[in-house]
């Protein structure tokens, strides 16, 4: 970010201000709490609509001007006035026209220009707003929501919702002036003509609202399809080996077909309807024009209207033609607005469960010691099956505990209790004697770090990556860190070594590199408590020897917990836990356990020495 | 580790400075969205696509352009009423009649015209849009691995849906630029017609647009391309907050990266009101032109008139023209832009589509027999990718039916490669892949494909059902067949633990269950399969020992009455086969079974007695001595 960012960040006064805006209005409706937003920000919006009025007037005014110039010359040819101040007349009419239509331009500029301002400006709020709740919300949230939901929310829908102020209220105020103040004109004028002029109206209007609503449904089911579209796509070619190995090819045109002929049948069922509905209202707007030239032809004839009158009729029906057209989609701009709206205030209103207590204050950490005193937890979208059950146990600095036990037994739910990515249902968890969630949430999260079991690469370079955690680390940290991780050689490989842009575009790494780099991560941290949450899988043992080796000293200063299913991975610790059922049920040092012959001596037996009888029946198999 | 100076950490400095390796979204490297406005080349392949429609095009076309001449005609029919119905002196009393009547002429054909011409271009459209991309996923299917391999699969679907898009805008596009084309010349020739001189004052407003035009649009286009540059930017730093939150918070970055946020969004917002500023700044232009041709037409044509030099009607009929010319100025601009994104989408749908097939069936190809015997054997193959650096050097063997054999050796040595030369996912560079009996070049890819069922390492799930992917080799597999394979792999347990057993949907690439189940699935699969010949990527990365277990005595109901190719890491696995072929470097060094090897005290012997659990986990220090050891001798 260059300077010119910050510069501009003094300008924009406090974001968060912004963000605490956007969760006014609670339990209002959807479609007041977006227009209380668009009040944030009065002069715009007096701008917008001050402007569409002035605009939508001096529109109404062009056709009068038209007809009086027509009626001029008419008076003029019939002898009515002298030619020379015919021509007066003329151009003083022709001089107000140009000054009307100049003035018409400026502020239809102003009114589009402003109203699209308070959209950008509203877009602008919701989007930190967005962000930072997504940012804030507890992990259980983020476990049962779809992050493709999520990215819908904070893109479509907000596109929804910023749109409203420009697309529908600026709209109304347009169209209620236009079909408003111009029927007053025409019927005030001849009640007939104006009658037959405007009765286009209606049908338009109705016709264009019901188009709009149905294209709106046609094209979300649309969407839907597409999707699956994508995604048998994406499969495909993402999974291409696994095609050809069953020489799928086919099979897969097949698939390919049918989702596209499902989309293609919906994408024609669309056009066909926007086609009626636009041939529709665009024959409806002419027949009704056939009429005024019928009607007023006569009333000309019989001397009732002049040509003039009839001229401006015509003038103020092309003028009205596209406003009224577009009412749909200012219905559909209502109907999107309030269905956008309610999902993202929906989400800006959730509570965050996982955050500050009130009277929170930051952990004062001397012997960072941890304790599980009597620890219950279920997930809470499963508070009926306790994934953990009375888990007790204490580690200190230096100390290195070991977390074992079969798929499902609760090992990774301790190490996300630690930090609190979740809460314990019951019992509690204390650093040095107080309970965390009493601490503030940032002072715990500096002083326990985890190495989590699928690590995210943010796209950026392997430098970034690695002081994710500590963005200010000078360059020797990073790659000392990398080097206790073993991904130091590795990096110096990569084309532009510690500069090389990793993640989703850029250079892919393999499970173990992504495990070994979150390893530096973790390292760069210093925390109190450091947690493995079986993040050595994916790297072979020998390696893990080596990083192992190489945190010794590390290690030393704080508590060290490891979740593995490889033993090697935690024969050496202090303490070993076996979890099974979210109990502990064996625990002590590795030699202890072996000793002890129970189900530790088991899963040891079975990693380090391949069954024998296993390998019989294999043999036997051939 | 030592401790040095601690730095608040995370935090934006108080002057405002941010930390210098904080970074939110990444920076989108945008492919080129305009080419050439027109490039012959690439129209010239694109109406391939569009010839199947001519008939459709042809009609489209004609019904525009009637469209456009009723659109002409309606002032003409309303200057007729006006001049002979309705002026001051002798009005024509059927003269409003016929006007009338022709006026409700017009419009049902225009009615007719616009209807036709709208759906018939909409649908064609719609469906060149699906041809093309038809095409391309078709071509896909068949082009060689090597293509796949090193290209993105976010970039072939940006082929796929942005670019084919981008295409089906231009083709409706450019039916309607044909309409207001004509309307354009269609309007000034009518304005001339009826009047030369006062056509001639009026139509001067029409290069003043196009200049100022001429002028904005790289401006505006600029503006525009930044607003949308920093939208998708904002857009990927929310969706990376999304996938990366949990990292995020376990390292309290949330502070920092709202700033960071907040930077990326303010300047979406300085962008979009600049672009808003360019779109806007037309209007008073395009009013004003039309206010100086109104004026125009008032004072000279007015004058005419009350000189008796020019009929009312006349006047009437240039005022609708004015407000209808600039319509087809301001579109055809704007059509100029869909036609050069169309060229550079165009140029990129044609690469791919260009993209060579290497592996094809011959002409008189055969079908490989379900009664073939099972064997493979190699005969003198030598491969590379690149041809000068080749990964196989001749190399020869032969699996026997019914035989397991064991691929041994170290990372590079040409495993992965021999085995899919088995299913030709490449073709050879010298000697031939036997099947059977038949080399796999004679042999037709389905019926080989048929016969050779492959368990690749990172076992991919598609998105359906459990019950839908391991029947996905044979669409046709009972309920029955999946149970019972599923069964024989030791995976119908945990199905049935599953929410909804067999009906269970899969997530995306299988998210929802650990790699070990996904590998029990794989392995159902190509049972459900029953190929002659099974080839299996062995997985190397840790699975709990529970879940190995089961994996291991899957493989050998897998094997039974198979010939097997199994690249192997294991050791139990490698002790099993009935026979061990060790690759280094590309060459076969040694073969025989596990004792007969270890008698020989070779590079396998060697590796052997490391003690490893697998050959994976020995390190590469111990691995280099034990493979010089063997130069040695």
């Amino acid at each position: 970010m260059s300077s010119d960012a910050i510069g501009s960040a003094g300008k924009r006064g406090n974001s968060f201000a912004h963000v605490e805006a956007a969760g006014w209005g609670r339990g209002l409706s959807t479609l007041l709490r977006i227009t209380r937003m668009t009040l944030r920000h009065p002069w715009q919006v007096t701008f917008a609509i001050g402007s569409t009025i002035i605009a939508a007037g001096l529109q109404l005014a062009i056709p009068q001007l038209l007809g009086r110039a027509v009626d001029e010359t008419q008076i003029a040819f019939a002898g009515g006035t002298a030619g020379a101040a015919a021509e007066d007349t003329l151009w003083t009419l022709a001089l107000v026209l140009l000054a009307v239509a100049i003035l018409r331009g400026l502020f239809t500029m102003s009114q589009n220009y402003y109203s699209e301002s308070v959209g950008h400006h509203i877009g602008y709020e919701l989007r930190l707003a967005c962000y930072e709740k997504i940012q804030r919300l507890s992990f259980s949230f983020h476990d049962q929501m779809h992050s493709g939901d999520l990215i819908t929310i904070g893109m479509l829908d907000l596109e929804g919702v910023r749109m409203f102020f420009s697309t529908a209220l600026v709209r109304v105020v347009l169209l209620s002036i236009l079909i408003g103040v111009g029927a007053y004109l025409l019927i005030s004028t001849d009640v007939v003509l104006g009658l037959v002029a405007l009765s286009f109206v209606p049908f338009v209007a109705w016709r264009s609202s019901v188009t709009q609503l149905r294209l709106r449904a046609t094209w979300l089911d649309l969407q839907e399809r597409l999707s699956v579209l994508t995604r048998v796509m994406e499969e495909n070619l993402g999974g291409i080996r696994v095609v050809r190995a069953f020489a799928a090819q086919a099979h897969e045109m097949l698939k390919f077909d049918k989702a596209s002929k499902n989309a293609l049948s919906l994408a024609h069922e669309r056009v066909g309807i926007r086609v009626r509905n636009t041939s529709a209202m665009t024959f409806s707007f002419f027949i009704a024009m056939g009429l005024v030239l019928w009607v007023g032809g006569n009333k000309v004839m019989a001397g009732e209207i002049s040509v003039g009158t009839l001229a401006s009729f015509l003038t103020f029906m092309t003028i009205l033609q596209m406003p009224v057209r577009q009412l749909g989609m200012m219905v559909n701009s209502f109907a999107r607005a309030s269905t956008c709206g309610s999902r993202l205030f929906g989400l800006l209103d959730l509570d965050v469960a996982i955050k500050d207590a009130p009277d929170a204050r930051p952990l004062d950490i001397n012997e960072g010691t941890l304790r599980f005193e009597n620890v219950d937890f279920a997930y809470p979208s499963q508070e009926s099956r306790p994934v953990l059950r009375g888990v007790s146990f204490e580690g200190r600095r230096g100390e290195t505990i070991g977390i074992v036990g079969p798929p499902g037994s609760g090992k990774s739910t301790i190490a996300h209790l630690i930090p609190r990515f979740y809460d314990v249902t019951g019992g509690r968890i204390t650093l040095d004697g107080q309970d965390i969630r009493k601490a503030t949430l940032a002072s715990l999260r500096k002083a326990v770090a985890v190495v989590q079991q699928d690590s995210f690469l943010f796209t950026t370079t392997i430098e970034n990556n690695i002081a994710y955690g500590d963005p200010w680390a000078k360059e020797r940290r990073i790659e000392r860190a990398a080097e206790s991780a073993q991904l130091h050689n590795y990096v110096l490989g990569l084309p532009a070594a510690y500069g090389t842009v990793v993640g989703e575009r850029g250079v892919s790494l393999s499970g173990g590199q992504r495990q070994r780099l979150s390893i530096a991560r973790a390292l760069m941290l210093r925390p109190a408590v450091m947690v493995f949450d079986d993040s050595t899988a994916a790297i072979d043992a020998a390696t893990e020897q080596r990083i192992r080796a190489s945190m010794k000293k590390y290690a030393e200063d704080r508590l060290t917990i490891i979740v593995a299913h490889r033993l090697s991975s935690l024969m050496h610790a202090d303490q070993i836990l076996f979890l099974e059922h979210g109990e502990i049920v064996e625990r002590g040092t590795h030699e202890e356990l072996l000793a002890r012959g129970g189900r530790y001596k088991a899963l040891y037996d079975l990693q380090v020495r391949p069954g024998d009888e296993m390998l019989g029946e294999f043999g036997a198999a051939q | 580790m030592s401790e040095e100076l601690e730095t608040e950490r995370n935090d934006v400095r108080e002057d405002g400075r941010r930390p210098p390796r904080a970074v939110v979204g990444s920076h989108r490297i945008e492919e080129e969205m305009f080419g050439k406005a027109f490039d012959g080349r690439v129209v010239r392949r694109i109406w391939a696509f569009v010839s199947p429609y001519k008939m459709q095009v042809a009609v489209s076309v004609a019904a525009v352009l009637v469209f456009t001449g009723t659109q002409l005609v309606i002032p003409l029919i309303i200057r007729y009423a006006i001049d002979n119905g309705m002026v001051v002196g002798s009005p024509d009393p059927s003269a409003l009649g016929w006007a009338v009547a022709a006026f409700a002429l017009v419009i049902l054909i225009n009615y007719g015209a616009s209807f036709v011409q709208a759906s018939v271009v909409g649908k064609v459209a719609e469906n060149m849009l699906f041809d093309i991309r038809r095409a391309m996923f078709g071509h896909l299917q068949k082009v060689s691995l090597s293509f796949m391999d090193k290209t993105e699969v976010g970039r072939l679907m940006s082929r796929l849906q942005g670019d084919v898009n981008s295409m089906q805008e231009f083709l409706e596009t450019s039916v309607l630029s044909v309409g207001d084309i004509v309307l354009l010349f269609g309007i000034v020739g009518v304005m001339l017609w009826l009047d030369f001189r006062l056509g001639l004052l009026t139509l001067s407003v029409l290069p003043v647009l196009f200049i100022v035009r001429i002028f904005w649009l790289p401006l505006a286009r600029k503006a525009f391309m930044a607003a949308h540059v920093t939208n998708s930017v904002t857009n990927g730093a929310l969706a990376e907050a999304i996938h990366g939150v949990r990292a995020v918070q376990s390292m309290d970055r949330q502070q920092v990266n709202f700033t960071l946020y907040d930077d990326k969004a303010h300047a979406n917002l300085r962008t979009h009101l600049t672009a808003s500023r360019y779109a806007q700044v037309m209007v008073p232009i395009v009013d004003s032109l039309t206010g100086l041709a109104m004026a125009v037409v008032i004072v000279v044509g007015g004058s005419m008139v009350v000189n008796a030099t020019l009929d009312v009607g006349v006047m009437v009929a240039f005022l609708f023209y004015i407000q209808r010319f600039f319509d087809p100025i301001r579109s055809l601009t704007m059509q100029y832009s869909v036609m050069q994104r169309a060229m550079a989408s165009g140029q990129r749908l044609i690469e791919v589509l260009d993209v060579e097939i290497d592996v094809k069936d011959k002409p008189d190809a055969i079908a490989l027999s379900p009664q073939m015997d099972g064997s493979v054997e190699f005969r003198g193959v030598s491969f590379g990718y690149n041809p000068k650096h080749p990964v196989l050097k001749d190399v020869s063997f032969r699996v026997n039916p019914g035989e397991t054999v064991a691929l041994v050796g170290p990372t590079g040595s040409g495993k992965s490669s021999a085995m899919a030369l088995i299913h030709r996912f490449y073709d050879v560079q010298q000697g031939e892949v036997r099947v059977g009996g038949y080399d796999v070049r004679d042999l037709t890819q389905e019926s080989l494909g048929r016969q050779v069922a492959m368990v690749l390492q990172e076992p991919f799930l598609f998105t359906g059902s459990v019950f839908e992917n391991i029947r996905y080799h044979k669409a046709d597999a009972t309920r029955e067949e999946v149970i019972e394979a599923a069964k024989a792999v030791g995976a119908h347990d945990f199905i049935m633990s599953l929410s909804d057993g067999y009906e269970t949907g899969i997530e995306e690439r299988g998210g929802n269950l650990s790699l070990g189940q996904r590998q029990l699935l794989s392995f159902a699969r190509a049972l459900v399969a029953d190929a002659k010949i099974l080839v299996l990527d062995e997985a190397t990365a840790n699975i709990d020992s529970y879940t190995e277990m089961l994996i291991q005595k899957a493989l050998v109901t897998l094997l039974q009455g198979r010939t097997g190719l199994v690249i192997a890491h294991r050791l139990a696995t490698i002790r099993g086969a009935d026979r061990i072929i060790v690759l280094q470097n590309g060459q076969l060094i040694e073969t025989g079974n596990h004792d007969q090897l270890m008698a020989e005290g070779g590079l396998y012997s060697r590796l052997y007695n490391l003690n490893y659990a697998s050959f994976d986990d020995i390190p590469d220090a111990e691995l280099e001595a034990a493979v010089e050891g063997g130069s040695q001798t």
